[in-house]
């Protein structure tokens, strides 16, 4: 192979030491990344699986594939796994891993070696959580709404919960790590406002693992010591307050949604102004208002309330407060479509993963007014249409911004090119599936068809049909990407230290980058998004 | 072309790493600075660790007062005031340990962390007394011979204890924890690891061990002062 | 030491870490010996004023952020801030409950 000749000139971080040890205690964020990288995606097909279950079950209107039981046992570890294992690790620990300190201009993260035991955290939580499904499974809800998950499930609750308690602070330590890189670590110029906007994003996501992972952390534990212990704090038999739970619960879980789509935002806004071939349009605007997600994000929580016995009055505090998250949202996507307006936009993968992006994170966070408005939610609450509308924010928004980042960073992560016409053919594929998977279930929703049930009324049959033959789409879609880039990894054509004609750092270095991510640190003189200081480097055929 | 070939420089000359200046760093102060940062995130995540806690505490302190006071009453003030001086005066020789840190006195570092971690096993060795007397006065809530003398409502008074026990025991096994870093500190300066250039782990330490204080300075009062005074 | 004026160099003198201390005993002795005496609801106020006043020695002379950095003093109270919207908020709930006599509302 002409190309390995290639590569093997130089060192990097592939290839700067070999075996597993190397790896397993390695302290490049580079590696770790690529660590997390599989891990994550062991747990996406594992969550899938269990998704594809649950869709194979509703095709029929009968309870006839598995029992009621193991229905809620499936629907509660699919989301556990997603939830905890994949869409919160997912682009922070990854994407953010291996570019944060890269967009900066810095060697590695603060703490190195606190960046590889977060890892093992998330493996020993991991390790729980499968254990529990394993056993028998776990069939609380991803919720674990007290008095059930404390006095009555007899699944394996203690265990699921022990294995997102210890996952919990794998996310608190990459938030920290994070926190401190940005604050400590910038190249010399590298300003506050010379940050790409990927860095403000995830600098407000860590903000938020770092406030709110604590509390879920806590809420765990009391849950973990009532169920062991019978102690009463959320029974209401003893005068205890299972509402209580609830406002811990979603004191974290609320935000940590935005723990999810911020990062998925971070990629957005590089992808964008790289294929417009323009800077982000209003940068602080951009960058402010990641941080005012962040913020806004911690006073809505009462939202999941609405139908749980919280007082009218919260209800219409919390009601009220929900609607400003609409507003650093709805920024975003103005100054994205904004960006493109006379851009040079080139239509290239990572580009269509944006595109997809916009347009169902747009329909994602509209519904989102839908059920922040108090009388809409009482009619939708619990409904296929509260999981269509935060599955079009996590699926349609985080996962396309998780792939379109994996397409993006691809050849720089690895020094070769995946397939282009594959990769838009699958990035279509994914598109049409998503929407065939989940826009039946607005309509499923808001005609009454409740969230959580194996069995369903006649009435409901074609759009279950129509769902279930999306998600064999989607899995088509995502299957596909797997094996090309397995394929790029030999066959794909070298990438070159800039193939896009991207402006960040991370380009500015060769592909896949040395251990020290630069050979000299580079002194920043330009603002973010510069096209007028790049060179882009032609794709090296010679491999294919 | 590749163009990276032309950024190739030999082997970016990185010197050896030492323990005040990491290869990740660029100077000795950034580290410290990160270090310091980093403690006080950390600290930050404790906050609301405990904070969780705090809720449920301030919540159910003011849905039922009058069993809230009854229970705050039946606990040993005494020992109760007498633990959170302990651990005052372990906060004092934790002080006196890192600014023997920054002068560089190894001796008094070490003597200052023992006597910090004896006065933390001797809060530790209390509270273990106080627990037990709580066994004997059946004021467990896991247990079934619970029972809180005064009240028709002992599902409240359960929910006191047991916010008592695990609030309590989450700051006890912070203590743990921190006796375990103490310990760790010593060996590390006999073995003369820390100089005045380089003492953060010491510094970090104290800002742990602190922090653990400070929590015990407001369970104290929510827990053994507030409603005592009330008639029975 | 102090090269530098560097902020986490500042080396206090004994005589202010054993008055810091011998404040917060005092402090300690009289928050209890008041919490026998009926003040009404005072008594709630004084002893979490004096637990605030402890917290602030501590954090001060013993945790140093008399001398440390914005940043550090920003990250401090920024926790201290979302434990208050923890408060808060939930108390928005817990507060308002059965303010319009209706069951579960």
């Amino acid at each position: 192979m002409a190309t390995a000749a290639i590569t093997a000139e130089r060192e990097t971080y592939l290839n700067s030491a070999y075996g597993l040890k190397s790896w397993l205690l390695t302290k490049d964020h580079k590696r770790i990344a690529v660590l997390y990288f599989i891990t994550i995606s062991i747990f996406f097909a594992i969550g899938g699986t269990f998704a594809g279950l649950i869709r194979l079950e509703l095709l029929t209107p009968e309870g006839d594939l598995v029992s009621s039981e193991t229905y809620n046992k499936l629907f509660t570890m699919h989301g556990v796994i997603m939830v905890f294992f994949f869409l919160i690790p997912s682009i922070p620990a990854t994407l953010g891993n291996f570019f944060l300190p890269m967009m900066i201009g810095a060697r590695d993260l603060a703490f190195p070696r606190i960046n590889l035991l977060s890892w093992y955290l998330l493996i020993a939580g991991g390790a729980f959580a499968i254990f529990a499904m394993v056993a028998g499974g776990v069939d609380t809800g991803w919720t674990f709404y007290t008095p059930y998950s404390t006095s009555y499930s007899t699944t394996y609750v203690i265990a699921t919960a022990l294995g997102i308690f210890i996952a919990g602070f794998s996310s608190i330590l990459t938030g920290l790590n994070f926190v401190v890189t940005v604050h400590r670590m910038r190249a010399p110029g590298m300003t506050w406002f010379r940050l790409p906007l990927f860095v403000w994003s995830h600098y407000a996501t860590s903000l938020i693992q770092v406030l709110g992972t604590p509390v879920i952390a806590v809420t765990l534990f009391l849950v973990l010591c009532e169920r062991l212990f019978h102690l009463g704090i959320f029974d209401p038999a003893l005068g205890g307050d299972p509402v209580l739970f609830q406002h811990l619960f979603w004191f974290y879980s609320h935000p940590a949604v935005y723990i999810m789509v911020l990062p998925g935002m971070a990629v957005i806004s590089e992808i964008v102004s790289t294929f417009s071939r323009k800077p982000v349009y209003g940068y602080a605007f951009v960058a402010f208002s990641s941080m005012a997600i962040a913020v806004i994000g911690f006073l809505v929580w009462g939202h999941h309330l609405f139908v749980s016995g919280q007082s009218l009055y919260a209800g219409l505090v919390f009601s009220f407060l929900s609607y400003f998250v609409a507003i650093p949202s709805a920024v975003k996507v103005f100054n994205w479509t904004a960006t493109l307006y006379r851009g040079s936009i080139s239509y290239d993968t990572p580009m269509l993963y944006a595109f997809g992006f916009i347009g169902l994170f747009t329909i994602g966070g509209l519904t989102g007014l839908f059920v922040a408005s108090l009388g809409m939610d009482v009619h939708v609450t619990d409904t296929y249409f509260v999981i269509a509308h935060f599955h079009y924010v996590m699926v349609g928004g985080t996962i396309m911004a998780y792939l379109g980042g994996v397409h993006y960073w691809w050849p720089k992560m690895t020094g070769r090119m995946y397939p282009e016409g594959f990769a838009k053919l699958s990035a279509l594929v994914i598109f049409i599936g998503f929407n065939l998977t989940f826009f039946p279930q607005f309509i499923l929703g808001y005609l009454g068809m409740p969230r959580r049930y194996h069995e369903y009324s006649q009435e409901f049959q074609l759009l279950h049909v129509l769902s279930s033959a999306g998600a064999s789409v989607l899995a088509v879609g995502y299957i596909m990407p797997a094996i090309y880039f397995l394929w790029s990894l030999r066959y794909g054509p070298v990438a070159g230290a800039n193939p896009w004609g991207a402006s960040g750092l991370e380009w500015r270095t060769p592909s896949p980058p040395p251990t020290h991510n630069f050979d000299r640190i580079p002194v920043v003189t330009f603002d973010a998004y510069d096209y007028s200081t790049v060179i882009p480097t032609e794709v090296n055929d010679v491999g294919h | 072309m590749d163009t990276s070939s032309t950024h190739l420089e030999t082997g970016a000359a990185h010197e050896a790493e030492t323990l005040a200046l990491r290869e990740q760093f660029d100077t000795e102060e950034q580290q410290r600075d990160a270090a310091t940062l980093g403690m006080w995130v950390f600290l930050i995540t404790e906050i609301l660790f405990f904070g969780g806690a705090f809720l449920a505490y301030t919540i159910y302190r003011s849905s039922y007062p009058a069993v809230f006071g009854l229970a705050s009453s039946s606990l040993n003030l005494p020992i109760g005031a007498t633990n959170t001086c302990v651990l005052l005066l372990s906060s004092f020789t934790m002080v006196m340990a890192v600014r023997a840190g920054q002068l560089g006195q190894r001796k008094a570092i070490i003597i200052f962390l023992i006597i910090t971690m004896f006065f933390g096993l001797a809060f530790l060795g209390i509270k273990a007394y106080e627990w037990t007397e709580k066994f004997e006065e059946h004021h467990v809530p896991a247990l079934s011979n619970f029972f809180l003398e005064g009240t028709s409502l002992q599902g409240q008074a359960k929910i006191f204890f047991s916010l008592y026990f695990a609030m309590t025991g989450l700051h006890a096994l912070h203590m743990v924890v921190g006796v375990g870093i103490l310990l760790f500190i010593i060996w590390k300066t006999s073995q003369g690891t820390y100089s005045p250039e380089y003492y953060t782990p010491i510094d970090i330490a104290g800002l742990y061990w602190h922090f653990v204080d400070l929590v015990w300075i407001f369970l104290f009062p929510l827990f053994y002062l507030i409603d005592r005074h009330l008639p029975r | 030491m102090n090269q530098h004026g560097e902020p986490s160099h500042h080396v206090d003198s004994v005589r202010t870490y054993v008055g810091v201390l011998i404040a917060l005993l005092i402090a300690t002795i009289v928050t209890a010996l008041v919490a026998t005496l009926d003040l009404g609801p005072f008594n709630i106020i004084v002893a979490l004023g004096i637990a605030c006043v402890k917290m602030m020695l501590v954090v001060l002379f013993f945790m140093h952020v008399r001398y440390s950095t914005l940043l550090t003093r920003l990250v401090m109270i920024g926790g201290l801030m979302w434990l208050a919207i923890l408060l808060l908020l939930s108390f928005v709930d817990f507060g308002t409950r059965g303010w319009i006599g209706v069951p579960g509302k």
